[in-house]
């Protein structure tokens, strides 16, 4: 019976060609109605302009050889990148000793390499910060010298691998200050609840340079007057100090995220406090805070630039004075358009990172 | 009886030793940690004391009522390099409430325009949002407003001008443009204004009251466009439509007449509302697709045309989860125009430094940027708190 009722059935026809392939994605998502079709053609045009005066800027009108006079002509067509040919070792490396900016150049390799390493699902484990712990000290050897290495000044370094350094280094000690303050803000004890909220607010009340004016004038004030510590230690300090407090909330929205039953059970088993945390519920409260913590380590990899006001030789300040030479002094833009597109690059894969780790980690805790 | 018989047992022999007890160790904790700050604080303030006398430099608040002697290119009240240095500090920090003030309404229009169009089902407009979101939020603000700082001191100079609009002229040392010269009838149209908009508060409450009874809606938008907008317009041109427009002109070297936005706030300006409004794009596309879909759809089932799904169902609910996160990015806005310091517009942050490169009184001039940043996030929150009791939804 219902074969002979299937037989019966017209087969089904293909949609018309208008509905599908691309003439039916173009008409469904372009030109739906006459308002999407201006608003399709406006969009178009400055599309158009933009892209075309991008490509033109960079590109086409782009001086690639020639003098700094054949720039001069160019100005405001084509970007110099013949002034960022000769000063691309500044930009990327500051005033660090010539000869040895090979030393910077692995450092920036190195860290791209561990934030290659980390994305990678298989390694995520504790064997993976033990790693970023020793790279960090590898690439402190590699900057400052000795052990065979000619010791390079800190006033010396800068450029890219200075960056790295400040924003890394601040997020990694930045992590363990802000599981003590996270917890201590969870914490039942009074005291240590309001020294930590206090000091978490008042860090995210005020403004990161505040803070850096704070470590470059007032940290040798603060210390006893025969000691006096580097410049960019201080500056160093002041962006873990004010991390610490971001990477707190992180930490903290992630306990709170963790079923009070956790909690519960663990106290059913007889655990202290420190096991009770340490085995049941930072493992699930920092799995949860994971990818807030990489998006504050971007914020803090972006403010690093701060630093520049302070007059350290970040990747910012250093393409900025890499064209004070007369001869390449009107095409900073061109010098700023390369950092930003380093920054850029950075910041982008990371957050990349970031949302396949949110992905991964995602297991079910969230309702759909 | 048998309660004086367990209290004694319970003195006699303690089931714990007291340094295992759970409150005394708690209190025994709370004590080590707040000697120890205290003890840093201490060890860090004596530290200073004597750093500072052995450098002589002087302390307390005195130095705020000494002569500046430093100018301010732009003040909201009048500011001479002979007034003091509590004024000059006042003076930034008017200025950085103008910045973050115009930055909040551009930002907030950016935003919610950029955060619609990545919603949009038009494809090439979603994409171009995502774009434009992408590359401002990788970008280092700092970096953007030096960038944007350049490309406007790069402009030519008065003399070869680039007039954008009739009256309006993009030079190398700022935007001109035609000012209102101040009428007496201003004050009337401000006071009209403000009874506009109470007006209008007051009509919503019978209309809305009136649709409760009686189920009739009255129309909102042309009664409110008539009182805010109608009575400054109807006394403006009852006085007989006074306007006197100061036109910029080329005087010699330089325009005269007109008013003008400085090289440094037109970068500030520009540089926050973009930046930031890429952060807002993100909180508006984020609340509005956090409310369900069931929602619109049921909105639709009961009839309702539209605009009134979006503006009766959609809106209010996307606004709950929308005006947290976007609070903390006009908080942001704020604290990220302390970067003024590094292109030369003259805020608190800028006119503090300077004060503290003066007197070299760092504590005092750190307290007060601090203070006064701590000051406006802390108002911010408070207003948060209420504002989240407010719409917090009523459950069972």
């Amino acid at each position: 019976m219902t074969a002979a009722a299937d037989a019966d059935l017209i087969p089904a026809r293909r949609p018309p060609s208008s509905e599908t392939g691309a003439v039916g994605w173009i008409r469904h998502n372009l030109f739906s109605g006459w308002f999407n079709t201006i608003v399709t053609i406006i969009a178009a045009f400055v599309a158009y302009k933009v892209i075309v005066g991008a490509l033109s800027y960079t590109i086409f009108n782009a001086v690639w050889t020639g003098t700094p006079q054949t720039c001069q002509d160019m100005l405001g067509k084509g970007a110099c990148w013949l002034a960022v040919e000769d000063r691309y070792r500044f930009i990327l490396f500051g005033p660090f000793d010539y000869d040895q900016q090979w030393r910077g150049g692995l450092v920036i390799a190195l860290f791209c390499v561990m934030v290659a390493l980390s994305a990678i699902r298989r390694l995520w484990g504790r064997n993976l910060i033990i790693a970023w712990v020793a790279m960090l000290a590898v690439v402190l050897w590699l900057m400052h010298g000795g052990l065979g290495l000619k010791v390079v000044d800190t006033s010396k370094w800068g450029g890219l691998p200075l960056t790295l350094l400040l924003a890394f280094a601040g997020i990694i000690f930045a992590f363990p200050l802000g599981i003590v303050l996270a917890l201590g803000r969870r914490s039942n004890m009074p005291a240590i609840k309001a020294l930590c909220v206090a000091y978490i607010e008042l860090i995210r009340g005020v403004p990161l340079i505040s803070v850096l004016f704070m470590a470059s004038v007032m940290f040798p004030l603060f210390l006893p007057e025969n000691i006096t510590i580097d410049k960019v230690l201080r500056a160093q300090v002041g962006i873990i100090l004010f991390t610490a407090a971001y990477t707190a909330e992180a930490i903290r929205g992630g306990l709170q995220a963790v079923p009070k039953g956790q909690y519960e059970a663990a106290d059913a088993l007889g655990l202290g406090y420190w096991r009770k945390m340490s085995l049941i519920v930072l493992p699930q409260a920092l799995k949860i805070s994971i990818p807030s913590i990489v998006n504050n380590f971007i914020s803090t990899l972006k403010d690093t630039s701060l630093v520049t006001i302070i007059a350290l030789y970040d990747l910012l300040n250093t393409s900025k004075i890499a064209f004070n030479e007369p001869q390449w002094r009107s095409f900073f833009f061109d010098g700023f358009l390369v950092a930003g597109l380093i920054y850029f690059v950075f910041c982008f894969s990371i957050s990349r990172i970031s949302i396949k780790i949110e992905r991964v980690l995602d297991v079910g805790h969230k309702r759909r | 009886m048998a309660t004086s018989h367990d209290s004694a047992s319970l003195t006699v022999k303690p089931t714990v030793p007291w340094y295992r007890d759970r409150n005394a160790r708690a209190i025994a904790f709370q004590i080590i940690a707040l000697s120890a700050v205290i003890l840093l604080g201490w060890y860090l303030v004596s530290n200073t004391m004597h750093n500072m006398a052995t450098r002589n430099i002087a302390t307390g608040w005195g130095f705020l009522g000494l002569e500046a002697g430093f100018g301010i290119s732009e003040h909201v009240i009048s500011y001479t390099p002979a007034d003091t240095y509590g004024r000059a500090i006042v003076v930034g920090f008017l200025n950085t409430i103008k910045v973050a003030v115009i930055g909040i309404i551009l930002a907030t229009i950016i935003g919610v325009v950029v955060g619609l169009a990545r919603l949009s089902s038009n494809w090439l407009v979603a994409r171009m949002a995502t774009v434009y979101v992408e590359a401002l939020r990788n970008v280092p603000l700092l970096l953007q407003l030096i960038i944007w700082y350049g490309l406007i001191i790069a402009m030519p100079g008065p003399r070869q001008a680039v007039q954008m609009m009739p009256g309006v002229f993009l030079t190398g040392r700022g935007v001109y443009y035609p000012s209102i010269e101040s009428e007496p009838v201003h004050t009337w149209m401000a006071v009209l204004f403000v009874v506009g908009i109470l007006l209008t508060w007051a009509y919503s409450r019978w209309a809305k009251r009136r649709q409760d009874e009686t189920g009739k809606a009255a129309p909102l938008l042309l009664p409110a466009i008539g009182f805010i907008i109608g009575l400054p317009l109807l006394i403006w041109l009852i006085a007989g439509a006074p306007l006197t427009l100061g036109l910029p002109e080329l005087k010699g070297f330089n325009f005269a007449g007109g008013s003008v936005l400085s090289p440094e706030f037109a970068a500030m300006v520009v540089g926050l509302s973009t930046y930031t409004g890429a952060f807002i794009a993100e909180v508006v596309r984020s609340g509005i697709q956090a409310v369900s879909h069931g929602q619109s759809e049921a909105a639709r089932a009961l009839g309702l045309r539209p605009m009134l799904v979006t503006r009766l169902v959609v809106f209010p609910q996307s606004l709950r989860v929308i005006v947290p996160p976007l609070t903390s990015q006009y908080l942001n806005l704020t604290k990220n125009s302390s970067l003024a310091v590094a292109i030369g517009y003259p805020d608190l942050v800028s006119t503090g430094n300077t004060a503290l490169n003066q007197t070299g009184q760092a504590v005092e001039c750190i307290a007060i940027i601090m203070g006064v940043y701590l000051a406006i996030s802390l108002a911010i929150s408070l207003f948060m708190n209420w504002y989240n009791k407010h719409i917090a939804l009523v459950e069972r």
